[in-house]
């Protein structure tokens, strides 16, 4: 047995393990249960749900692209009703740790999210995506202007706030991350996702038009790991003390430790379940050998290591 | 309906390293044989397998889907066009070479519990799971016919030994530089109003899949074809495969191709909104 703490705490939320899935791409959970047990992981956090069934965007919905993918689904999923119906209950079934993802396109959709959500027992977070690329206003994409943002989590904070942990999800396609990120911190999220997809276009020569359907779509896997790195990087140098939980492009446990070191206390697998159904438990396996190797007791420990004082002497000197 | 499918996503799908027992060049195409041990019991005609490509250090991320051609002792073959450069890399592997890949995954071909007539229609490659379903048509002792189209004559795949399970076989090039020049949609029509057709099966590109569909409209012949579009996954959880289809209540819903396909009933897929569909 490993003698690692793997452990780690998002707000008030306790999970045994660091690797949850990334919003959007595990779908259901029924999908990949075939493949792995979804207890065994940290959380499964759910598609983003909107208030209303959304039949999202026409296909072509998705273009690969070097080391990554460009998708423009819309957001579609069955509405929240028929999600805390049906999904809800699933999940609950195979004992999995869940973090609903929620989407709105009005300040107003959020707060009714909420309070749904708030009826429901066995939740252990709420992600706020405010970053989602493909609606059809980019107007709407909350997490580009700091007054939208710190709307949205505010009227979450009031509907919700205190009983579940709320993480508000951030695009990076923003001049000042930081300057949203503490916008949203002081409206009431406990913790932060980064980053969301980067928008994205491919041109098709055989047709000379967009080839995604949606035009723009948004950009995810391993091409845009670094940019997550830097914006946690950034992030946990202002706000030590909030959790972030990291993703983009993470597909190996040396991948999933890089955010840790730059402040993540969690870490989501998106794209990598994509190409493997299996990545996210082979991640979160390869995770746990790595901090053992480099001798850390527990993950919290990990947490922010490339900001330390001592890292840094070595440079200095 | 509904929630019994729900309950069955991806119900037979393993994720194995597979060895490629042999990889011949037929005419544009490359037949694969690979390896899948006790997992090709589970496969079924009209089932497809996700594939890895490029090894660990790829710079391609996602899966390529490949129609699962014929089934046959522990063995699966594909009939592949190395067109794109995932299917070009598979189609230089040689033997040997361990593939990861999940099989068997999306619908099958619904086999009929009395012995019917059954027109089978491929376009290009479009043929290669058409010759597995035939096989298994004519053991219930259907009657099997089979069109194949392609634009061009070193484009139709039509194997010796696949033959043997199909009663009459007419090939339309649209070149005219094999069988009759024309479309292999032309004699459909002909071919449902003078014979007691019960079943059309068919694969191949999706403008020859609505053109079928629309031809049938009216009739009382069944049509299951096996739909195309784009995956980055092929297990369910990317979103990216979806078509509009009209379910028992009349409302149409963006289903998943790899989950509630690929073979889908063509008179509830609504061909004229694919790629126009919007929320």
């Amino acid at each position: 047995m490993s003698a690692v703490d793997f452990s780690t705490t998002i707000g008030n939320s306790w999970f045994a393990t660091p690797i949850f899935t990334a919003s959007g791409c595990a779908s259901s959970g029924r999908e990949l249960a075939q493949f792995f047990a979804l207890r065994e992981i940290g959380a499964v956090v759910t598609k983003s749900v909107m208030n209303k069934p959304r039949s999202g965007r026409p296909t072509p919905r998705m273009a690969e692209t070097p080391s990554g993918m460009l998708n423009s689904i819309g957001l579609q999923g069955p509405g929240i009703d028929a999600f805390i119906a049906k999904d809800i209950p699933y999940l609950l079934g195979e004992k999995a740790r869940i973090i609903v993802s929620i989407a709105g396109e009005t300040i107003e959709e959020y707060t009714t999210l909420a309070r749904k959500l708030r009826a429901v027992s066995g939740i252990s977070a709420i992600e706020v995506n405010i970053s989602c690329p493909n609606l059809e206003n980019r107007g709407l994409v909350f997490a580009c202007d700091l007054e939208a943002s710190r709307r949205v989590l505010d009227g979450v904070r009031r509907t919700i706030g205190g009983e579940v942990p709320i993480i508000a999800k951030l695009s990076p396609d923003v001049s000042d991350l930081v300057a949203i990120a503490r916008g949203v911190v002081e409206a009431g999220a406990d913790a932060l996702a980064l980053i969301n997809t980067l928008l994205g276009m491919v041109i098709n020569l055989e047709s000379g038009r967009p080839h995604l359907a949606g035009k723009t779509g948004g950009l995810s896997g391993p091409a845009i790991r670094p940019i997550a790195v830097r914006a946690i990087y950034q992030v946990h140098s202002s706000l030590p003390h909030i959790p972030i939980i990291g993703m983009g492009g993470v597909s190996t446990g040396a991948d999933a430790l890089e955010m840790i070191y730059a402040g993540a206390s969690g870490v989501a697998v998106g794209t990598a379940s994509f190409g493997n159904p299996r990545a996210i438990v082979e991640i979160q396996n390869e995770l746990k050998a790595l901090l053992e190797v480099k001798g850390f007791r527990s993950l919290s420990s990990a947490v922010g290591f490339a900001h330390r004082e001592e890292n840094l002497r070595d440079e200095s000197e | 309906m509904v929630k019994e499918l729900m309950t069955q996503i991806n119900k037979h799908a393993q994720q194995l390293q597979a060895a490629i027992v042999s990889n011949n060049r037929v005419g544009q195409y490359h037949q694969i044989l690979i390896a899948l041990g006790e997992v090709a019991a589970l496969c079924k005609p009209g089932n497809f397998v996700a594939i890895s490509i490029g090894g660990a250090t790829s710079r391609m991320i996602l899966q390529r889907a490949f129609a699962i051609s014929r089934i046959s002792a522990g063995t699966m073959e594909l009939i592949i066009a190395p067109l794109g450069q995932g299917s070009q890399w598979l189609c230089a592997q040689r033997e040997g070479v361990k593939l990861d890949l999940i099989a068997p995954l999306g619908t099958a071909f619904g086999i009929p519990t009395q012995p019917v007539h059954a027109l089978l229609i491929g376009g290009g490659y479009g043929s290669a799971p058409l010759f597995g379903l035939a096989e298994v048509l004519s053991a219930r002792g259907c009657r099997v016919d089979m069109l194949l189209g392609a634009s061009t004559a070193s484009k139709i795949y039509a194997p010796m030994e696949g033959k043997r399970s199909v009663n009459a076989l007419r090939i339309y090039t649209e070149d005219g530089s094999m069988g009759t020049a024309g479309r292999v949609t032309d004699p459909i029509r002909d071919l449902v109003a003078g014979s007691d057709l019960g079943v059309i099966y068919s694969c191949g590109p999706m403008p020859m899949l609505a053109a079928i569909s629309s031809i049938l409209e009216g009739t009382d012949v069944v049509h299951q074809c096996s739909v195309e579009e784009a995956m980055a996954c092929g297990i369910g959880i990317c979103m990216t495969c979806v078509l509009p289809v009209k379910g028992a209540d009349g409302s149409i819903a963006m289903l998943r191709s790899c989950i509630d396909g690929p073979v889908m009933d063509g008179s509830h897929v609504q061909w004229d909104l694919v790629g126009k569909i919007s929320s």
